[in-house]
């Protein structure tokens, strides 16, 4: 029998198939919507628990964050620089030391590796390597140096934009943010890191649990209310999350916080139910407090070119505002952010260095591609 | 039976071709179809062309997170396999060469599946990773599948790091119901582990699983911890955890945990996404340790062993179709076939049709397992109860139709309403489902309908690139007119493949 005709036969057949009879058993098997859809958690009961500011407030020193200019909430540069000079590049070699011995298709080549080990992506590689190649070629730029300087340049200019800082409201009302992100990528961490930043500020700062699925989420995100002295808002596993959500919201306004930062649950961006879940957590805040400042999608650094789907996922879900980069404390380069940015236009404005409260800085374009290629 | 490589590589064109990456339209085959285009006709690969073949699959392997080193040294293997090889009359030689690297992949990533050894009591089990890579998560799927296997397990909690994560331990075991030992919140987790061993003999626990804390494999005083660990409860087995999605440093990662702990398999998380998971490659290949178990979604139940072959498959971008086709050609008859594809090219598609093929789907096993291998449907299905006994209503449903109305539904539409009454008492179903029955099948039947007229457009015009998004496109759509809970923009039903090779075929 010839092969093409089985294949036909197959794929045809479980078409129709599928379409007609799970089609079928979707409206037709009793299933209830969407949320029935992950584990077995038991429908939680509906009574909200405000837990009262933590008494173990911050025990870092107050950073130092110029209070005339609120949309730049961290400055902790130096220490983004610091512990990303500390990890080599994979190959070992600077690109300087590539072009060393002259401006030669190996030391493309090598450059391609570079970028690509760096989980840069082979389509935006490819993109950078030519682009690079190109403007080496009409400048007549034949050094290393040279080359350094224009492939830095091609880089940071893939990495632009005018405003990293975090959006507040610009009513009398309380900020939204929203973290957001595949799971385990470090979204509980980055907002306790996040409410230690603004409380040690001065505002007053509520968090939302509406990661009511993972087991001790809720709990989680409680040590880190504790630890910051911000006002946690929480519901049993199971609860519907965007009524956690939205009593989050109403204990801001009741309590007249000055931000509330909602959790979610960690989910894989190709689950339909769980991502429409997500913007349904959203809308729900937004029917009453207008749209939420920030959408804040976080990656793990570790990523490989399965971040850039996504980020297409979460931004056609949620209208994501920019990244948080975490676990740059490790030795990935988080390469991935160059192709998300090129492809989709979300910057960066965040990154991750660590587990502690104070490992959150803002992100350094300059310090970000110098670490693509200086080894230690 | 020999891989079926026709198949694969008019399989992995078309799948590749609805995925969604920067890559989209740029499918493994249809890429190598053009690097191996002057062959046709030649009696063997030349060394020329074995080069453009092998940079073709250079990236399509660097786009599935494969590391850049092991592609290397993936790739000069393939070069020895492939130079010389005599292109076999029957198969053109991108199909011979998507054969060949699937074959060499499956070999690389082990070859057959495997478990590990957890005789002993008590037997003991070690839980290592970066932060986040799904450890905690791992302890319990482990802790209820070796509970079903008649073993008394005890979960214990050494992460002390993380807040909360011996909070998530208890409510794990409790979920899955077994034993925990989480003496303390915070500490020393040697000590925990140390002590857990006599614990574990106090309570009648035959299997130990110990969770730790998520770690940088660079930060030497905790790579040290988890050494002290391993040292203090000597384990059966050392899994090392790791999350499908990572990049490039899967290679670095590994080593570190391999050199500096120390493991004896591996558990590869996440792959209910859409991650091609180049990173098992890697992995596999600088620690020559197994993967011994796949991690499938957040329920306690979604765990399951690692298969090389389907890993192969998915790296390559072919959902698990060739399992599929294989599966096929072992079930249908040559007449099934030919009739079938009759019935699908004929535009004149019956629920007559419909029923014959649904009984040959049948045959092929449970209808969510041989639903759940085409690509992007085993998510899409993930949480759809797809029970085979509302097959049988469906076919019930049919059986009650006269010969005449399953020849023409139409009788049934327009002014049926008795019919459909009397088809659903004689069936014991509901009017609402002979209703639903018939909307679907209109539905599906549409769809194919121009599906097909744009796969003959798309025949028509070489390049492809437009018929084929019009084809992915259709796919898409058809996905959704069946209500299937899919994934935006990737995945689905697999672009039916065969439509599109049908005018060709005519000739
Ligand atoms: N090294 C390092 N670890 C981090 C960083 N951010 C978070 N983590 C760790 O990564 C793990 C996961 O972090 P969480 O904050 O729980 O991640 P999440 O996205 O909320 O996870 P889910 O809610 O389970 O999806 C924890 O062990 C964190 O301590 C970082 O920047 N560097
Ligand atoms: N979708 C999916 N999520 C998983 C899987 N395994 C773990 N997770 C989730 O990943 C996150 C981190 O898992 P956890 O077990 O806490 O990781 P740990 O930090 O290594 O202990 C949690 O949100 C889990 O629910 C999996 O196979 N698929
Ligand atoms: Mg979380
Ligand atoms: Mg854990």
């Amino acid at each position: 029998m010839e092969l093409t005709e089985t294949l036909l036969l197959i794929g045809s057949v479980l078409a129709v198939v599928a379409v007609v009879v799970v089609g079928l058993f979707r409206r037709g098997g009793g299933q209830p919507p969407a949320d029935h859809d992950r584990d077995v958690a038991p429908r939680g009961g509906t009574d909200t628990l405000t837990r009262e500011p933590g008494t173990d407030t911050a025990t870092a020193p107050p950073e130092t964050a110029a209070p005339e200019a609120p949309p730049e909430p961290l400055t902790l540069r130096d220490r983004f620089r610091e512990r990303l000079v500390r990890t080599r590049n994979v190959l070992g070699v600077s690109v300087a030391e590539l072009f060393g011995g002259g401006v030669s298709d190996d030391a493309w080549e090598g450059l391609e590796e570079l970028l690509i080990s760096a989980d840069v992506g082979v389509a935006a590689t490819m993109q950078i390597v030519e682009d690079v190649r190109r403007r080496a070629r009409d400048e007549g730029v034949t050094e290393a140096d040279g080359v350094v300087a224009l492939l830095k340049d091609e880089l940071r200019s893939a990495l632009e934009v005018p405003d990293r800082s975090l959006a507040r409201a610009t009513d009398d009302e309380p900020t939204v943010w929203m973290l957001t992100g595949v799971n385990g990528t470090g979204k509980t961490t980055t907002i306790g890191k996040l409410a230690a930043i603004e409380e040690r500020e001065g505002r007053s700062v509520v968090l939302a649990a509406a990661d009511t699925f993972r087991a001790a989420a809720a709990d989680q995100l409680g040590l880190w209310a504790d630890r910051t002295g911000a006002r946690l808002v929480r519901k049993d596993e199971g609860a519907d999350p965007a009524s956690v959500a939205f009593d989050g919201w109403m204990a801001a306004i009741a309590t007249d916080a000055d931000l509330l930062v909602v959790d979610t649950a960690g989910r894989l961006h190709n689950r339909r139910e769980l991502m429409d879940e997500l913007g349904k957590v959203k809308r729900v805040v937004e029917k009453k407090s207008g749209p939420m400042d920030e959408v804040l999608l976080v990656l793990d650094a570790t990523t490989g070119q399965n971040g850039l789907a996504q980020a297409g996922a979460f931004v056609d879900a949620v209208d994501v505002t920019g990244i948080v980069l975490t676990k740059l404390d490790g030795s990935s380069k988080g390469g991935i952010v160059v192709a998300v940015q090129r492809e989709l236009g979300l910057p960066v404005k965040l990154v991750g260095l660590g587990e502690g409260i104070d490992d959150l800085a803002p992100f350094d374009p300059d310090a970000f591609v110098d670490s693509l290629f200086e080894p230690a | 039976m020999a891989l079926p490589s026709v198949t694969v590589s008019v399989v992995s064109h078309h799948l590749l071709a609805i995925q969604r990456s920067p890559s989209v339209f740029d499918a493994l085959a249809q890429r190598l179809d053009d690097a191996l285009s002057r062959v046709r006709g030649r009696g063997r690969l030349d060394d020329e062309t074995v080069d453009a073949t092998l940079s073709e699959i250079r990236l399509a392997l660097l786009e599935a997170d494969v590391n850049f080193k092991v592609v290397r040294g993936f790739v000069s293997r393939l070069r020895e396999v492939l130079v010389g090889e005599e292109v076999s009359k029957a198969l053109n030689p991108s199909q011979q060469v998507v054969k060949a690297v699937h074959a060499e992949l499956v070999r690389a990533l082990g070859g057959e599946s495997v478990t590990p050894d957890l005789s002993g009591n008590p037997a003991v089990i070690m839980l290592a990773g970066l932060q986040g890579s799904g450890k905690t998560t791992a302890a319990g799927k482990l802790a209820k599948q070796l509970k079903k296997k008649g073993r008394t397990p005890m979960l214990v909690a050494c992460d002390l790091q993380r807040p909360a994560a011996v909070q998530q331990l208890r409510i794990n075991a409790e979920k899955v119901g077994v034993h925990v030992y989480a003496p303390v919140e915070s500490g020393d987790p040697v000590a925990v582990a140390r002590d857990s061993l006599a614990k574990a003999r106090d309570t009648g626990c035959d299997v130990v699983i110990v969770d730790t804390a998520g770690r940088l494999h660079i930060d030497t005083e905790l790579m040290g911890q988890a050494r002290d660990i391993r040292a203090a409860v000597d384990p059966t087995a050392t899994l090392f955890v790791i999350d499908a999605m990572i990049g490039q440093e899967a290679v670095n990662v590994s080593k570190a945990f391999l050199d500096d702990v120390g493991f004896d398999g591996v558990i590869l998380t996440k792959l209910d996404g859409d991650a091609r998971g180049g990173a098992a490659l890697s992995v596999r290949e600088v620690t020559d340790r197994p993967i011994v178990y796949a991690s499938v979604g957040e329920k306690m139940e979604d765990f399951e062993a690692f298969h090389p072959d389907r890993m192969a498959d998915r790296i390559l971008g072919m959902g698990d179709m060739m399992t599929l086709i294989e599966k096929a050609e072992d079930t249908f008859t040559e007449q099934e076939t030919k009739d079938a594809e009759q019935a699908l090219l004929s535009g004149d598609f019956t629920l007559e049709d419909f029923l014959k093929q649904m009984q040959m789907v049948k045959r092929m096993g449970p209808l969510k397992g041989v639903l759940g291998m085409l690509p992007g449907m085993g998510q899409a299905l993930k949480d759809v109860d797809v029970d085979d006994k509302q097959l049988a209503h469906v076919e019930a449903i049919i059986y009650s139709m006269t010969l005449e109305e399953r020849r023409d539904p139409r009788l049934l539409t327009k002014g049926g309403a008795r019919r459909r009454r009397r088809i659903a008492a004689g069936s014991g179903r509901s009017v609402q489902e002979v209703n639903r029955l018939l909307k679907q099948f209109d539905q599906a039947k549409s769809v194919m309908k121009s599906v097909s007229k744009m796969a003959g457009m798309d025949s028509m015009n070489p390049q492809g690139r437009k018929g084929k998004r019009a084809q992915a496109k259709a796919a898409q759509q058809l996905m959704r007119s069946g209500q299937v809970p899919g994934q935006g923009g990737q995945g689905g039903l697999g672009g039916f493949p065969g439509l599109q090779q049908a005018p060709k075929r005519k000739k």
